[in-house]
């Protein structure tokens, strides 16, 4: 439900073929790559990052936690679990310090040596993404804030996982579970690499139930959106494209039923800011 | 005709209904149009003249401020033309002006101070192509669509018949000469604005001897749309400013 039954499908509000769509889906992000990050922050006036940070701290990942993002093209995701789980293994390795009171400074030296090369306690993260241009925008991003330990990009497609089966502890798609052309596959992709109790979370624009509040919503993306593409990006079409793809995408309860009959168990999700984003949770068991 | 605004209404799962409703609002009156309300062209408006302002090589924000503010200016050129034997002829036949269209060798083999060679050799010296114009989105009305784009293909021969070149000056002066041409705000505010970027050297020459003549010009000038410019290659640039009451350049 909310795809078109046989070979139609959606594209924002038109009606297209599956493989127009993929096609069409591949030329949006091709041309909002370079924008991407810019127009994240004025079409949301930078909430967006907090919307990612509540995600991370849900995910509350520890040291030697492997991560899939999935749909992860300019590394939001990625950079903050690294960020996340190297404070962890600081304060761990602090709070190891503060107990080891008698230790000369030659053991002290010789423990922080030892787990300096191991900053991020043996973490990774593989970002994964279907479109060149946004992995090689995550790639320059990574090496222009210094993120290299821990972390891989990867070509692929969330409806078709270059992985093994049961590979990952978390997999994560952010504000990209949208733009895949079969939901459902995607979430049996994630079921088979995750890991017997991984966690599967999804963060995604959803539906507002309040009335008033759905109408000026509404009133922003149509009116406000493209015209932000149009101007910061030159790009008035892929813009549309977004707002419309959120309105065709299935709201919470719905997208909770699919991940259930991808076998999830314990599905639930969290509402941020009225249901304009809502976090979908899964565990594999 | 007149498109409506592209007012989308969130439509339910049940699919049917709500598509059929969206198809018709998506009512697209030429390639490359874009319906929009009346509040998205005031924001495109504004958006498009700050992000012009603050990086002037955007120059489709530049288009699309002449699209957005066009409204009562783009008509009057249009009616202008209908009302000239010429200019009719123009809006009958839609030339375009483009290097597909245009037969350069045969330009360039033209005698030095025609139409046709000035031309070529302005497109050569400073480096443009006429292709680089952008076609228009937001004009809601395919005629007057067509209007504007032949403002823009028209504007380097604006250009050779002024003499000015395509740096920050030149471009200011040309710019007034077709404010006061065709009334076009978006004209009206490059010509205002665009001194800004100016050293006081070029402004003092700008405000003393070209701005005047631009203006002088421009106001005895017969309205420059209304040249077949492709029928008159072969015209010396003199004798066309002459006809059209052009002033020679300072």
């Amino acid at each position: 439900r909310g795809l078109a039954a046989g070979p139609e499908m959606h594209f924002g509000f038109q009606t297209v073929t599956e493989e127009e769509r993929r096609e069409k889906i591949n030329q949006v992000f091709e041309s909002v790559a370079k924008k991407y990050d810019v127009m994240n922050d004025s079409m949301t006036l930078g909430i967006h990052r907090v919307w990612k940070d509540i995600l991370m701290h849900k995910m509350n990942p520890s040291p030697g936690t492997l991560l899939l993002d999935v749909a992860g093209g300019t590394g939001d995701i990625a950079f903050r679990f690294i960020n996340y789980v190297r404070s962890k293994q600081e304060h761990q390795l602090q709070r190891k310090l503060k107990h080891h009171q008698n230790l000369s400074w030659q053991e002290i030296f010789e423990s922080y040596q030892k787990d300096k090369f191991n900053s991020l306690g043996d973490s990774q993260v593989v970002v994964c993404d279907i479109n060149r241009e946004m992995l090689k925008v995550g790639k320059q991003k990574a090496q222009h804030l210094g993120y290299s330990e821990g972390l891989s990009w990867v070509l692929g497609n969330a409806e078709e996982l270059p992985f093994d089966n049961d590979k990952f502890d978390v997999y994560t798609i952010a504000f990209g579970i949208r733009n895949v052309t079969r939901i459902d596959l995607a979430l049996q992709e994630a079921y088979r690499v995750l890991k017997p109790g991984g966690r599967f979370l999804c963060l995604e624009f959803s539906h507002v139930s309040n009335p008033l509040l759905s109408r000026l919503y509404d009133l922003y993306s149509f009116q406000v959106i493209p015209v932000l593409g149009e101007v910061i990006a030159g790009d008035w079409k892929s813009y549309q494209y977004l707002v419309e793809s959120i309105r065709q995408f299935p709201p919470q309860e719905e997208l909770k039923a699919m991940i259930e009959d991808a076998g999830f168990f314990k599905v639930d999700y969290e509402n941020l800011n009225f249901g304009i984003v809502a976090i979908h949770s899964g565990f594999k068991l | 005709g007149r498109a409506r605004a592209n007012h989308s209404e969130p439509w339910g799962r049940d699919g049917r209904g709500g598509e059929e409703e969206e198809e018709e609002g998506w009512h697209q009156l030429y390639p490359g149009h874009i319906p929009t309300s009346l509040l998205q062209k005031a924001l495109l408006a504004a958006g498009s003249a700050v992000m012009a302002l603050y990086d002037p090589y955007r120059h489709d924000m530049v288009a699309v401020l002449g699209e957005t503010t066009g409204c009562l200016a783009l008509p009057n050129l249009r009616d202008k033309m209908k009302n000239h034997p010429e200019g009719y002829h123009i809006l009958q036949e839609r030339p375009r002006i483009r290097l597909s269209t245009l037969d350069m060798a045969r330009l360039q083999g033209l005698p030095d101070g025609s139409l046709g060679r000035e031309y070529v050799r302005f497109l050569e010296d400073n480096k443009v192509s006429p292709d680089t114009r952008m076609p228009p989105k937001f004009v809601d009305d395919e005629e007057l669509a067509y209007v504007i784009q032949r403002y823009r293909e028209v504007h380097d021969l604006m250009h050779t018949l002024l003499g000015m070149p395509t740096n920050m000056l030149g471009e200011v002066v040309v710019k007034w000469f077709e404010a006061v041409q065709t009334g076009l705000p978006m004209c009206v505010l490059g010509a205002a604005f665009g001194p800004v970027r100016l050293s006081t050297r070029k402004l003092q020459v700008l405000a003393t001897e070209l701005v005047p003549w631009a203006i002088r010009s421009g106001l005895n000038a017969s309205c420059v749309l209304n040249v077949y410019y492709e029928q008159r290659w072969e015209q010396p640039v003199e004798s066309l400013r002459e006809e059209l009451g052009i002033f020679p350049p300072p």
